[in-house]
């Protein structure tokens, strides 16, 4: 039985991976892509992790990465299908194995949220996008929407401004969540032009996105939307182990959940602040906490 | 190792292939795409019935057109010279191998 199984490769998970090797436990790491990172990977500039005043989200994952492959971590690439306590722990069963562990951080993060409107579906891939940096380039000198008021949003909308003839950046507020500096930048960029305190209520096209519906009755002629509105957490299998707050497993700092022996690290868990630096930290203290628990064991 | 196409080569090594071909069309800044890569590349040594080629679509924008990609990475699958079946974003390595194996 191992110590320890950390579920996801993004930052939390890896700077888990560092801490549980500093700490010589007999550990993995359970990822479902090879060469993850996770969500930074879609961010194009980074300028606010300490150490790195710019750097792509690509290679600063790759980063991580390396420092925590060099420390001896051992990566399976795998999905996880299913966590069932045994006596001692708990198993973690995968598509092509099964594990038993003492016990598991959990740091699978989230991925973009829907916006759960007629025509999103249909058009993912035909203009909707749900990664600006991704995409971008497919819609040089057009016309697009950014929908958010995040961080996400704000940069998104920057970037696209730098590429795009025209963005729409539309929120249902009519202030901004995201960062003060972002803010200033977007309201200086002339081709930015702000659609405030009303919402998409459908999107609309031939073959392709060509125009969205907002719930003011008002239409805009786009040739892409991005979607920019938060996060759902990939916590789905522990929603019947661990104690949840709108679908984030519900712990501290400290990683600790309702489950004993299940910890939680990153975007997962019920936080005020979601970034990298963030979730670094929490890959440190989950594994503290691993520590004090199996001490007591 | 799956191998980059170009604009030139489609029609002989796609179009006219005998065997079912899976494209990914991707970009060296496409975070997502890089992660997606080494997946494509792993269910190539495993499905020998099908060809596997990768589109970079900064050097081959004619083909991103041509097939309308507006997202990456997107996966194609190709049979008898026809797009079968298509794929947007990041997908797990066993659905790449499903994706790939309805066409054989």
């Amino acid at each position: 039985m191992k110590d320890l199984i950390i579920a996801g490769s993004g930052p939390a998970g890896l700077s888990a991976a560092v801490y549980a090797s500093n700490a010589m436990l007999n550990f993995s790491v359970i990822e479902k892509f090879p060469m993850s990172g996770g969500q930074m990977l879609n961010t194009y500039e980074i300028n606010n992790y300490l150490g790195f005043e710019e750097i792509d989200g690509f290679t600063l994952g790759q980063t991580f990465r390396k420092h925590a492959e060099n420390k001896g971590a051992q990566f399976i690439n795998d999905e996880i299908t299913a966590i069932e306590k045994i006596d001692g722990g708990y198993s973690v069963k995968c598509k092509n194995g099964e594990y038993e562990t003492k016990t598991i951080i959990f740091a699978t993060g989230a991925n973009p949220k829907k916006l759960g409107v007629k025509g999103e579906a249909d058009f993912a891939g035909r203009g909707v996008s749900y990664c600006a940096t991704c995409d971008g380039n497919f819609f040089r000198d057009k016309i697009t929407a950014v929908v958010g008021g995040g961080d996400v949003a704000l940069e998104d909308t920057l970037y696209l401004a730098n590429i795009c003839s025209k963005v729409y950046l539309i929120h249902r507020r009519d202030e901004f969540r995201g960062a003060k500096y972002l803010q200033d930048k977007v309201r200086a960029n002339d081709k930015i032009e702000l659609v405030l305190k009303d919402e998409v209520d459908e999107i609309i096209g031939n073959n392709k996105v060509e125009k969205l519906k907002l719930k003011s009755g008002k239409e805009l002629e786009t040739d892409g939307v991005f979607i920019a509105v938060g996060l759902d957490p990939n916590s789905k299998l522990l929603d019947k182990t661990t104690e949840m707050e709108n679908g984030f497993i519900k712990a501290d700092e400290s990683g600790i959940t309702s489950a004993a022996g299940i910890f939680a690290a990153g975007d997962i868990r019920t936080k005020r602040l979601r970034q990298i630096s963030t979730a670094v930290s929490d890959g440190a203290n989950a594994v503290h906490s691993v520590e004090e628990y199996l001490f007591n064991l | 190792m799956v191998k980059d196409i170009k604009t030139n080569e489609f029609q002989e090594k796609v179009i006219n292939s005998n065997k079912p071909v899976l494209v990914d069309f991707w970009a060296s800044w496409c975070g997502p795409c890089r992660m997606l890569s080494p997946a494509v590349d792993s269910v190539s040594e495993q499905v020998s019935e099908a060809e596997f080629y990768k589109v970079n679509v900064d050097e081959e924008p004619e083909l991103a057109r041509e097939f309308g990609i507006m997202s990456i990475p997107t996966l194609i699958v190709f049979k008898n010279g026809e797009i079968f079946d298509q794929s947007v974003g990041v997908i797990s390595e066993a659905d790449i191998k499903t994706l790939v194996e309805k066409a054989l």
